[in-house]
Order: C-alpha cells, then sequence, then structure tokens
C-alpha cells in the first residue's frame, strides 16, 4: 500500500468537518487557550505591565505621594544626572557589590560545592552545616554578625586580641563595611552552593576518565568538562547574584541601624542609611530616602527607571556573554 | 494604514490611558474639610488613632486613652502603636483608616501639611474656643506651617546635659560647665586611657553621628541658623563656622580614630548598654526622655542635668536649648473627622492627659495649664528640662517640604568635616547650601 493510497484511504473514511464547525472547533480552542492564560496575562499586567507604566509616569512628575502628581518634563533626570549630591557614592557602592560580592560568592561556592563532591565520610552532615546559614532570615544574620564583629565587645575582636592582633572597626569602618558584608555574604551562599552541588554531581563521571586518558591535568578538567556542564547553573547564579546586588538594601540597612547603635522606632531611617560614611549606602537605600523620607516620589521613580534601564543592559551583555553556555548558543 | 502604523497607534492609546488612570488613582480626593457648625453634642464611633510609641512608652499611651475611651463611652479607639511617619503617609496616600496621626517631630510636617493631608484645625480650635495662648509659644509655632495651623502639639522634648556626678566629683567638678571652653576643658580631664592608649572613660563625646549629636540638636549652642526665606542660608551665618570648628578641634585633641573606636563599641542609644547609663561617657547631651529611661533601667545612677553650655561668644543664650516634639494631626481621608477632633483636643489640651504622659514618659506638657500643674512629678533632674522650655532661648528646626533632608545633609557634611575631609569649611557649607536649595526646588514642582 502506497502512502497515497493511505492518504486516500483515509480520506474515504473520515469525512472532513465543514467550514461553520472547523471554525466553531477553532474559536473553541482560541476560548480554552484565552482563559487558561488569562490569570497569567492579568498578573503580568496588573503587577508588571501597570507598575512599569506606572512609574515611568511618575518619574516626569511632581510627585509627593499626598498631593496628586504634577509634571514636570525632565526636571527628575536633569536633577539625578546633575545636582544629587549621594547618587553617585550610592551607585558607586552598588557597584562594589556587583564586582566584588556576586563573584565572591560564586567562587566561595563552587569551591565548598567541589569539596562536598569529593567528601567520603559524613557527606550528609556537611552539606546541611553548609547549607543551614542560607536559612537564616537576613535581618538576623545581619544583627549576628554586626554583634559577632563589634569592635569593643564582639569575640571575634576579642579573639584577635587575645592573639594580639589589634581588631578593626569592622561595620563601623567605611573601608570595612563592605568587605565585611561581603563575610557574611559569603557565610550565607548555602542557596547557591546547593544548586553548584547538584550540577556537580551530575557531571557524568567518563568524561573525566577520557578527559584524564587524553592527558588533560586537573585545572583542564575544570576548564573543559566542569564548567561547560555548569553553564546554564553558572549563568542562573550570576543573573541572579547581579540583580539581587544591584537592588541590595535589607542587609545594608540593617548593618547600619545596628553599626550606628541607633534602632528606636523614632529614629528616621534616613539617619542611619549609609552608616558609616556612605560606605553602605546602596542605590536602593538612596531611592528610598528620596521617596519616603524626603516625600519625592517622582524622584525616586526616576532612579527606579535608571536602576530598571542598568539591569537590563547587565542581563543583556550577560546573556551575550555566556551564549555559548546556553543550549541555544550551543546548538 | 499598514501594520506598524496600527501597532504605534495602538501603543500609544494603551500609554494615554494608562497616563490618565495614574493621574486620576493618584492623590486620593478628601471630602469636606470644615468642621460642623456645632461640637457634636454626644460623640459615638470608631476613631483610628496611629502613633510612634513603643514598649513602655506605648503603655502609657494607652492608659491615656482608656481615660478618654472612659469619658466618652459610646466611643472605640483604634490604636496603631509604634508607626514611623513613612508607614502613616503612605496609609493617608492610600485613604486607609488613619483618622489621628501623632508624629514624633516636625520633620515631615511640611510633607503632611503642604500637601493637605492633615487638616487645617484653624476652623475646629475656632468653633471650640481651643486657643494659641493655651500653648507653650515654641510648641504651638513648630506644630503649624506656612500659616496654617495643621496639627497640634501633644509634648515636647527640649535637650540638655546629662552628667554623672560622681565622675565629675572624682575629676574634682562640683558643677555643669556653662561654656564649651569649660565643657573642653573638662571633657579632656575626665576621659581616662588604657594602657595602649585607647580610651577607657570618655568626658564628653564630641563625635558628630554619636547619639543625638546631630546638626539640628547642635545648632542651638551657638545659636546658628538654618534658613531664610523658604532658602538655606548655612554658610551665611558665622555661628556655624564657630561651632563646627570647635567640635572638630576637641575631636582631634582626643583623636578621631580614637574616638570612632571607642564609640563603635558602644552600647545601643535606646538600649539598657547606653554609654552614659553604663558610666562609659561622663557628660552628653540628650533629651528629657533619657530621665525615664533611666529611672527604668539604671536607676540608681548618680547623675545631674543642666542646661547644654553655649559658645563663648554666646553665653546670653544659656539656659536654652533646643527643642522639638510631638504633633497630632488629623488625615484628610478621615471618614470621623468629628471624633478625630474629641480625641485631637483631648490629646493635646486636656491637662490631665498631659500630665499623665508627661510623668509616665518624662516629657514636656505642651500647655501652659499642664507645664504649671501641681500634680507633675517632678525630679530635679526632670524639672531641668521645664525650665529650658520656659526660656526665652528656646530653638527649634524651620519645616520645609523635603523631610529632614536639609537636617541629613548637613549632617553628612559635617561627618566628613570632622574626619579632615570636608575641605574648606566656608566652601563646604556653600555647598551644603546648594545641596538643599537643589532638593526644595525639585519637591516645589511645575
Amino acid at each position: 500500500m502506497t502512502a497515497a493510497s493511505l492518504r486516500e484511504g483515509r480520506d474515504n473514511t473520515q469525512t472532513r468537518p465543514s467550514r461553520p464547525i472547523r471554525s466553531r472547533a477553532k474559536l473553541k480552542r482560541t476560548l480554552v487557550v484565552w482563559a487558561m492564560i488569562t490569570p497569567a496575562l492579568l498578573g503580568l499586567a496588573i503587577f508588571f505591565v501597570y507598575p512599569l507604566l506606572a512609574n515611568l509616569y511618575y518619574s516626569f512628575t511632581s510627585f509627593n505621594l499626598l498631593s496628586p502628581p504634577e509634571w514636570i518634563g525632565l526636571r527628575n533626570y536633569q536633577y539625578l544626572f546633575t545636582q544629587d549630591p549621594r547618587v553617585v557614592t550610592a551607585a558607586l557602592n552598588t557597584l562594589w557589590l556587583v564586582v566584588i560580592l556576586v563573584p565572591v560568592r560564586i567562587i566561595m561556592a563552587m569551591a565548598v560545592a567541589g569539596l562536598l563532591v569529593r567528601a567520603k565520610r559524613a557527606s550528609g552532615l556537611w552539606r546541611t552545616l553548609f547549607y543551614m546559614p542560607a536559612l537564616v532570615p537576613p535581618v538576623a544574620s545581619v544583627v549576628a554578625f554586626v554583634f559577632l564583629f563589634n569592635p569593643g565587645t564582639g569575640p571575634v575582636n576579642q579573639i584577635l586580641h587575645a592573639v594580639g592582633i589589634p581588631g578593626p572597626l569592622w561595620f563601623s569602618d567605611p573601608a570595612l563595611a563592605k568587605p565585611s558584608l561581603v563575610l557574611m555574604g559569603v557565610w550565607v551562599m548555602g542557596d547557591i552552593m546547593i544548586i553548584f552541588l547538584a550540577s556537580l554531581l551530575d557531571v557524568p563521571r567518563d568524561q573525566y576518565e577520557a578527559a584524564a586518558l587524553d592527558g588533560a591535568n586537573g585545572p583542564q578538567r575544570v576548564r573543559y568538562v566542569t564548567l561547560p556542564h555548569m553553564g546554564p547553573v553558572l549563568l542562573f547564579a550570576i543573573i541572579t547574584g547581579v540583580i539581587a546586588a544591584l537592588q541590595y538594601f535589607t542587609e545594608a540597612a540593617v548593618a547600619s541601624s545596628v553599626a550606628s547603635g541607633k534602632t528606636g522606632v523614632s529614629v528616621q531611617l534616613s539617619q542611619v542609611l549609609g552608616y558609616p560614611s556612605d560606605s553602605l549606602l546602596t542605590y536602593t537605600e538612596w531611592l528610598y530616602v528620596r521617596g519616603f523620607s524626603n516625600f519625592q516620589l517622582g524622584y525616586a521613580a526616576a532612579l527606579a527607571v535608571l536602576l530598571f534601564v542598568i539591569t537590563a543592559a547587565f542581563l543583556f551583555v550577560l546573556l551575550r556573554r555566556f551564549k555559548a553556555f546556553t543550549p541555544e548558543g550551543r546548538s | 494604514m499598514n501594520y506598524r502604523s496600527r501597532k504605534l497607534i495602538a501603543l500609544t492609546a494603551v500609554a494615554a490611558t494608562a497616563a490618565l488612570v495614574l493621574a486620576g488613582c493618584s492623590g486620593s480626593s478628601s471630602g469636606s474639610q470644615k468642621p460642623d457648625e456645632k461640637a457634636p453634642s454626644h460623640l459615638s464611633g470608631t476613631v483610628s488613632l496611629w502613633h510612634y510609641f513603643s514598649d513602655r512608652e506605648a503603655k502609657a499611651m494607652q492608659s491615656v486613652v482608656d481615660d478618654f475611651e472612659k469619658a466618652n463611652p459610646d466611643v472605640t479607639v483604634k490604636v496603631h502603636s509604634g508607626q514611623s511617619d513613612d508607614k502613616m503617609s503612605k496609609v493617608i496616600a492610600s485613604g486607609g483608616d488613619l483618622d489621628v496621626a501623632i508624629s514624633s517631630g516636625t520633620d515631615d510636617l511640611g510633607a503632611f501639611c503642604g500637601s493637605g493631608s492633615f487638616r487645617d484645625l484653624g476652623p475646629y480650635m475656632k468653633r471650640d474656643n481651643v486657643e494659641a495662648s493655651q500653648f507653650l509659644k515654641i510648641p504651638y509655632g513648630y506644630s503649624s506651617f506656612e500659616g496654617k495651623q495643621c496639627s497640634l502639639p501633644m509634648l515636647s522634648d527640649t535637650y540638655g546635659l546629662y552628667y554623672n556626678t560622681d565622675l565629675l566629683k572624682a575629676a574634682g567638678y562640683t558643677e555643669a560647665p556653662k561654656t564649651l571652653s569649660e565643657l573642653q576643658s573638662m571633657a579632656l580631664k575626665l576621659t581616662t586611657y588604657n594602657a595602649d592608649g585607647s580610651i577607657k572613660t570618655l568626658g564628653f563625646n564630641p563625635l558628630m553621628g554619636f547619639y543625638e549629636n546631630q546638626a539640628a540638636q547642635w545648632s542651638f549652642i551657638t545659636g546658628a541658623t538654618w534658613m531664610k526665606d523658604g532658602k538655606s542660608t548655612i554658610a551665611d551665618d558665622p555661628a556655624w563656622n564657630q561651632l563646627m570648628t570647635w567640635q572638630k578641634g576637641l575631636v582631634d585633641k582626643i583623636g578621631y580614630d580614637k574616638l570612632k573606636k571607642f564609640t563603635a563599641g558602644l552600647g545601643d542609644e535606646w538600649s539598657g548598654d547606653q554609654a552614659f547609663q553604663t558610666g562609659q561617657v561622663a557628660m552628653m547631651l540628650d533629651g528629657e526622655w533619657r530621665v525615664a529611661f533611666i529611672e527604668d533601667g539604671k536607676p540608681d545612677l548618680p547623675y545631674g542635668t543642666a542646661p547644654f553650655p553655649t559658645g563663648d561668644k554666646q553665653t546670653d543664650l544659656y539656659g536654652g536649648g533646643y527643642s522639638s516634639g510631638d504633633i497630632v494631626g488629623i488625615a484628610k481621608t478621615s471618614k470621623q473627622p468629628e471624633l478625630a477632633w474629641a480625641l485631637t483636643k483631648y490629646l493635646t489640651t486636656d491637662t490631665d492627659a498631659l500630665v499623665k504622659m508627661a510623668n509616665e514618659i518624662k516629657n514636656i506638657p505642651t500647655t501652659t495649664a499642664a507645664l504649671n500643674s501641681p500634680k507633675l512629678k517632678l525630679t530635679p533632674q526632670f524639672k531641668t528640662f521645664f525650665d529650658i522650655a520656659a526660656s526665652q532661648h528656646v530653638f527649634t528646626l524651620p519645616t520645609t517640604v523635603i523631610g529632614s533632608a536639609n537636617q541629613t545633609t548637613m549632617d553628612k557634611y559635617w561627618d566628613s568635616y570632622q574626619q579632615g575631609k570636608g575641605g574648606n569649611l566656608e566652601s563646604g557649607l556653600k555647598g551644603v547650601d546648594k545641596d538643599i536649595n537643589n532638593a526644595i526646588s525639585l519637591s516645589k514642582g511645575p
């Protein structure tokens, strides 16, 4: 039986539906599709598109939250780029976190995951121990860290003092405040470490053996076997890490509040954010201060638009750079 | 019309509709802002009160609210304690359940009043014969904005000098300092050092940013002024230069690094480990509320209080001080404005209520009747602040539309200056003025 006769046979046994019936079926299918995607589209429209458009609109207005916004054109952007006295400091601090905190956390998480893969005994216990700090709420972990590193009463400096090393000021020293936060970031790296660990365990062992037979040394095996396998996971860690660093707020705000010795309810957040000496002032903190302490929501919206553009640019560059690691890039 | 043109028109229509929706959504409209012709003869219903007090202070506030409910049995007050201005402004903007707001200071009054978020209380006061003369002059003044009485003072905070009598006595002093020169020499003599050169106890901590050491609270020391005609004029007033030069001089004499290290190891301002309460600092600037904190956490602390020393050229200001305080306002979105006014009037003018709060949380009452009430429990330390409040030389801050941005801008510069990074003081202060005026200009709108 040829293919042609098969087609004929099928044509003979199955009657082709008439045009109105086909249209009704198509319409039904379309309605079902729309019914299923409508909740998602509504969510997208209400929680993403609307706030995005609202923010863009407010960025061209003078808006203090309490009065109706008034259109002022590009005045907020003009102020942002030419007059804002602290935005450059806040942006540089945030950039520092992107450039230092994100890579350090990823490198440390990969190193720990690499060690845990090789653990012969009590591997479950080690994995749990390294992961546990990630379960601590950010506020609690920052408060604990600031107390541990308190220059006068903290155990870290007391131990350093006992061995004859003068302890630094940690969170109260403008030069060390951000590195202290990096230390804390490394301590709570369990979230990405566990993903790296799963990815490492997924690398086929025979590829290592084949690479070894071809004469590849340790670093070469990491470069040509491990990293290509971990590409997508690594990309995920970098993208989420960069976005989190660009939006860094809670840890810096709590560290500044506790280290400055002013944690009362009546203390205005704007008084303590950035302590010490603006070294912990992040971009999103500055946005919050301008919006909610200085009642300049319109200007805060302009800051948010710039942050959105910068984040999108970062992601564009990252995705282009890591194209080779993605399935699309490989094909 | 091709596909691209249609798409462009559709996008434009969506954007225009969104802009219209957004413009319509923002800033909830207010109903009638005028009071009824006559005050209601009987009060009933629920009124929502938001305030910043927490813990011990919130209990005192609740006790006063309970008294109000007892006097008005058909009224229920829904209390939200521990609320910041940030949160209250969001609730008012969204038309939330807020009738009466108590703010811990006047920093945000410009935004609340300038936007009309707080009702004008003038018509209510006129109708119910509440007179300006009932209030202390300075608190009544700082609770208004651009001529509109959009809030009333409830309690005020006045700043003075706290000193540890045992530490002063051990150093040979029987009296508190009255001028900055005296303060400096006593501070240096009272400072003791460990064998490694680090500070053991500090006579007086001059670091800007330490507890209540802020430009606002310090400005009265030399009578330094902030603004003129709605513009920041800090650089024009030599009193700032005098004050900051003195402060930097004392920081340099003790050593910035040593001070920073010592300060970093001190307890939190609002904890039981507060440095004056632990005896690590012999003298400090603080508000009258510290009396209650000491009573609560360190009742056996040997201490005295006095007006804060003044600049050597401004000895006539001695006896005065910086003052700010709690303000009570009624939200424009209040659905129970008459109830809200009744509660506001009670909290701000009822002598027993004010005296009760003053006795419990050790704040200064803001009406003349309450200030002179025989029911006030005045310890010698607390009484000092009553005398300061009654002085002719009480300073307060001008209210701006940018919240506390003028203060934080000045504080940030002073922090750099005390580290030796502020450059030339005169040009630095001109830069402060420029930054503040730019921010004010941005808030003024089109």
